[in-house]
């Protein structure tokens, strides 16, 4: 409307060649962020490197592989949409409740058939407490996940004739994998078959993270007032999301009854949620690969200093953590990342 | 023809404070009207109802003839509503061009999508960038909105609410907490808005408000005092004893720098 009063002031659009530059190096970084990068082959090369290098520690192993499948559920609602939760052991408990109600109650013994299972029940479960829970944020939504898995767990204690209570259901019995591979003393079939999984579902969360809807989970932890504001429908986003990761942790709470042979309602403690956050976030939040480092030196550190110091143990973890907290904010890989950037700097 | 909005008979209270009392207004495709009003007339507040953050406790709000008063907020940015916020609210740990492919994502429906990468769509990277380009943010696309001045800031609030490729804009103080050497960038950008967009801005300089709007409305505790033609309101007795003569000093101070 006053064009001849503003005309003078508006700079010249960019010339041709440059603003062709502009426009490609800009779209090039969108066009090649999901790109596989070399680097991400390490983590993969190191699990198969520890099957050959710690052959008799497997069992160990397969269950630092649960846990990174643990934890990659977590960073998907926590690292990536903001989620706040206390309770994601509920969902590892359902899945590892399916499994191992269906093979000690109805001799539903198939692995991979059972974790689907659980991965399903875990899911439906995340749907309908996600479609009630996620309308609320912060302090309010941390109690109520914590009450969820509360209430799970005391669901089995209460019919502990079915659920075998916190005594567990021992001894249960799995047949071998494709009817083929069956469970060693040394753990090695369950920590490939857990490798496996791991690789499936990262791939699985690798895409959802870098899919439009992954990028609309991440507008939604930064400012979900202008998710609003651009028509996002937040709360279905979220219960997705939520969904995907109860479905996710189920399959980890199957593994770790499969691995185990043997489940208790242990599975859905406090510390169980607890746990898995603080490997994500030692590890490093919404950068996939947190979950992996994260859970790993977590689960190291535990091995040894809980053999070194039977009862004081934990202090090392807390001392560890108080660390992590006060020097690196972003976890281990968030430090990695300064690092690299600070040499990156210095050379240039 | 249908108005673009259509507000009829707003009311809202919290408890028994009146924020918003009986507001009424049209404004018609490619309208250009200025809401003004002394601190705390509720103009925020009148915004927050249109587009939804707070439900009337009466009254309605039709967009492009449709009721839209008991529709969620994000269902009526889809039908093409789109406001700026008078605090900056932005994705500032993404670059410009996520926070503009975002929104481009939501309007379409890519968002939906789960499994294809975001980037696999050069169409909505091109028009990212073209709306970028007429902001004239091209140059800081890939730098993330927390390392932006505070200026460039509000223009990638614009950015967004314009790739939403809205029917009714709503604008919240657009150059609010802009050092006065570079408000004039964002107000060339509002003066240079499509004209078949309707749009409301709510500002404090009465020379932008004289420079842009055609009609205003001013509102005074939570009510509509007058409307009319900018030359009308200016020289109307009673805007002049209850804005003008309170405010009209300082806000002048900031419109005197550039004009």
């Amino acid at each position: 409307m006053s064009d001849s009063k503003t005309a003078d002031r508006v700079p010249p659009p960019l010339a041709g060649a440059g603003r062709q530059q502009v426009r490609d190096r800009a779209a090039a970084y969108l066009l090649s962020r999901h790109h596989f990068r070399w680097s991400e082959a390490l983590p993969w090369i190191a699990a198969i490197a520890a099957f050959f290098l710690f052959p008799d520690r497997m069992t160990f192993g397969s269950q630092v592989v649960i846990m990174i499948i643990f934890a990659l559920s977590l960073d998907l609602i926590l690292g990536y949409a903001g989620i706040v939760t206390l309770g994601h052991a509920a969902f590892f408990g359902i899945g590892a409740y399916t499994v191992g109600l269906g093979a000690a109650r109805l001799g539903w013994s198939e692995p991979i058939s059972g974790l689907v299972a659980a991965a399903l029940a875990s899911a439906l479960v995340g749907f309908i407490s996600g479609w009630f829970l996620l309308r609320y944020r912060g302090l309010t939504l941390l109690m109520l996940t914590l009450a969820t898995a509360i209430m799970l767990q005391e669901t089995g204690n209460l019919r502990s004739d079915f659920s075998g209570g916190y005594d567990g259901l021992p001894g249960l019995e799995f047949k071998p994998l494709f009817g083929v591979f069956d469970y060693d003393l040394y753990g090695h079939t369950y920590y490939l078959y857990a490798l496996a999984v791991l690789a499936i579902v990262f791939y699985g969360v690798r895409r959802i993270v870098y899919s439009p809807f992954g990028q609309a989970l991440t507008g939604i932890r930064e400012n979900v007032k202008r998710m609003h504001a651009i028509g996002s429908p937040v709360h279905w986003r979220l219960v997705t999301v939520y969904t995907i990761a109860a479905g996710i942790a189920g399959i980890a709470g199957a593994l770790f009854t499969q691995t185990n042979a043997y489940v208790t309602l242990t599975v859905f403690d406090f510390d169980n949620s607890a746990k898995v956050m603080v490997m994500l976030i030692l590890g490093g939040t919404g950068r996939l690969y947190g979950a992996f480092l994260g859970a790993t030196v977590y689960m190291v550190l535990e091995d040894h200093l809980s053999k070194m110091s039977p009862t004081f143990w934990q202090f090392g973890i807390g001392l560890m953590l108080v660390l992590a907290v006060l020097f690196a904010r972003r976890g281990v890989l968030g430090l990695f990342e300064d690092i690299g950037q600070y040499f990156k700097r210095s050379r240039s | 023809m249908t108005a673009a909005l259509d507000v009829q008979g707003l009311n809202r209270n919290f408890g028994a404070l009146m924020v918003t009392r009986d507001v009424s207004f049209t404004l018609e495709r490619g309208a250009r009207r200025a809401l003004i009003g002394p601190n705390g007339a509720g103009k925020t507040t009148l915004i927050n109802l249109i587009t939804g953050v707070l439900k009337p406790s009466s009254g309605r709000v039709l967009l492009n003839g449709e009721d839209i008063t008991a529709s969620s907020q994000a269902d009526r940015a889809r039908r093409g509503l789109a406001r700026t916020f008078q605090i900056n609210q932005l994705f500032r740990g993404l670059t410009v061009l996520e926070n503009i492919c975002m929104t481009i994502g939501e309007r379409d429906g890519n968002c939906n999508n789960l499994w294809r990468s975001a980037g696999a769509k050069r169409a909505v990277i091109d028009e990212a960038l073209d709306h970028l380009e007429s902001l004239r943010l091209a140059d800081d696309a890939l730098k993330l909105v927390r390392e932006l001045p505070y200026g460039r800031q509000r223009l990638v609030e614009i950015a967004i609410a314009l790739a939403q490729k809205p029917r009714v804009l709503l604008l919240d103080e657009p150059a609010a907490g802009v050092p006065s050497s570079e408000s004039h960038l964002i107000l060339d950008v509002v003066d240079r808005l499509d004209p078949d967009i309707a749009v409301l801005i709510i500002e404090h300089d009465m020379d932008v408000v004289y420079r842009f709007a055609r009609e205003i409305t001013v509102l005074v505790q939570g009510a509509v005092l007058v409307e009319g033609q900018p030359d009308a309101i200016m020289n109307n007795d009673q805007v002049r004893a209850v804005y003008l003569g309170q405010d009209g000093g300082r806000a002048g101070t900031r419109g005197g720098a550039h004009g």
